[in-house]
């Protein structure tokens, strides 16, 4: 059978590990080659690098890190951050990423998803969208949650998957940081709207909350940061514990 | 050794080149007949879509090439899916090299079929020391179904060949480059082969 995934995200700035609380206060966590080859032995099933740096020299830092990375580790991962042209998708997946992750760059410019899929398949085109619940309605966000868009979270989520997305991954801001549970509402109506692999995100906080969102949140993969960076959750025993609740795994 | 990955535009090919480091090899990258044919061993890798890249594949006379070769070759993902006779995707005609079709998955399951899963009914060299049940790492929205070729099965909407063999040609569904230790070490049997 088809494992649920368990995906640590890392957030890259200057070639560096950092995580923010609701996206603000960074806190050093290390380096991101060191991390990777921890978290694909400790049982991770995919890594995603987000780079939050936001200068044109990063550019060539975050090439490198990929290809430091792929050289490094023998698990798929994604890089996602800024990525707003065709050209730096190609340099990303020759420089060994499996996958993109577009966020803002696809609300501006829809075709990209498009001009993606066809290019270079929809397999590696995992579209990001961060959503706000404001008065009883998902709204979808930007620029890491601070700015709001007229995009509706469902939507959109089922806009991305007919201009070709492979994977979209859903960040809810009213979670995020919060570490009180994944937005499982919110998940299991996308996973029903839509019929490509979605990643809950935003809001882990213990073991339970990753049951929770594969059960009732009907998630196909579940991504944290801080939680498996600061070893709050070792990798390991997380995947045990979803085992022990007949939640099919790679262990 | 001399190992070859075939050349012709189709995805990421940086992956295979570091699995196949990692595992202390070289492999170069070509699209030269004569240096393809001279390899000991041919890795056809494929990502993307199926009409375009075989499209690649005639523009510079890969696919007349590919089926005449006598090494051991490896087809993964796509580069299996190229090897079978036809693909659903885009209607495209295949290479013909093993005897099966490549058909759509429905929307009963999530499509594409995204991560880890088990290959079992294991029945090949490809296969030495793995034990059955490990979990390979997949992604496709298309699919070979169970033929007399088939070496491995996995289990998505219905038992389906996650490789295949037909003398000296090997496909596989998954990424050995991607699905870990037991991947690499599949990897390592193709080149041992």
């Amino acid at each position: 059978m088809l494992t649920k995934r368990i995906i640590p995200c890392l957030d890259i700035k200057n070639g560096r590990t950092v995580k923010g609380v609701n996206f603000v206060d960074l806190r050093d966590a290390g380096d991101p080659v060191e991390l990777a080859k921890i978290y694909s032995d400790e049982g991770a099933d995919e890594l995603v690098f987000l780079d939050i740096s936001a200068t044109e020299e990063r550019r060539r830092t975050l090439f490198d890190l990929v290809r430091k990375v792929a050289a490094t580790i023998n698990i798929p991962f994604t890089v996602g951050g800024g990525i707003s042209a065709v050209e730096d998708v190609e340099e990303l997946l020759q420089n060994g990423a499996d996958k993109v992750s577009i966020n803002s760059s696809a609300v501006k410019n829809p075709q990209l998803i498009n001009d993606l899929a066809q290019k270079f398949g929809s397999q590696c085109v995992v579209v990001a969208i961060d959503a706000k619940q404001i008065d009883g309605q998902w709204i979808v966000h930007l620029v890491g949650g601070k700015v709001p868009t007229e995009l509706n979270l469902f939507d959109w989520a089922k806009e991305v998957e007919q201009r070709g997305a492979g994977e979209i991954l859903f960040t809810s801001m009213n979670n995020d940081g919060t570490k009180s549970g994944f937005a499982n509402e919110a998940l299991a109506k996308l996973s029903s709207l839509v019929n490509i692999p979605i990643i809950a995100s935003g809001g882990a906080g213990n073991v339970q909350h990753f049951v929770d969102t594969f059960v009732d949140g009907k998630a196909d993969a579940a991504l944290a940061a801080s939680v498996f960076h600061f070893k709050e959750i070792e990798i390991k025993a997380l995947k045990q514990e979803l085992k022990n609740n007949n939640i099919e795994v790679r262990i | 050794m001399k190992i070859v990955i075939i050349n012709y535009g189709a995805g990421n090919i940086q992956s295979i080149m570091f699995a196949i480091e990692r595992l202390g090899f070289h492999a170069v990258l070509s699209n030269d007949p004569a240096e393809i044919k001279a390899a000991d061993k041919v890795i056809f890798p494929g990502v993307g879509e199926a009409s375009y890249a075989m499209n690649m594949l005639r523009k510079s006379g890969l696919d007349s090439l590919i089926p005449t070769l006598t090494q051991p070759v490896l087809g993964i993902c796509l580069g299996m899916q190229l090897m079978c006779h036809h693909s659903e995707e885009g209607d495209t005609t295949g290479l013909g090299i093993f005897d099966v079709n490549v058909y759509k998955y429905t929307d009963k399951v999530k499509v594409p079929q995204m991560g880890w899963n088990t290959i079992y009914n294991l029945k090949s060299g490809l296969f030495k020391d793995i034990a059955e049940n490990e979990y390979m790492y997949l992604v496709h929205s298309f699919y070979a179904p169970l033929c007399k070729e088939t070496i491995a099965t996995t289990n998505y909407e219905v038992e389906y060949s996650s490789a295949l063999e037909s003398d000296n040609f090997f496909g596989t569904q998954f990424h050995p480059e991607k699905s870990g230790d037991v991947g690499e070490k599949i990897l390592k049997n193709f080149l041992e082969l």
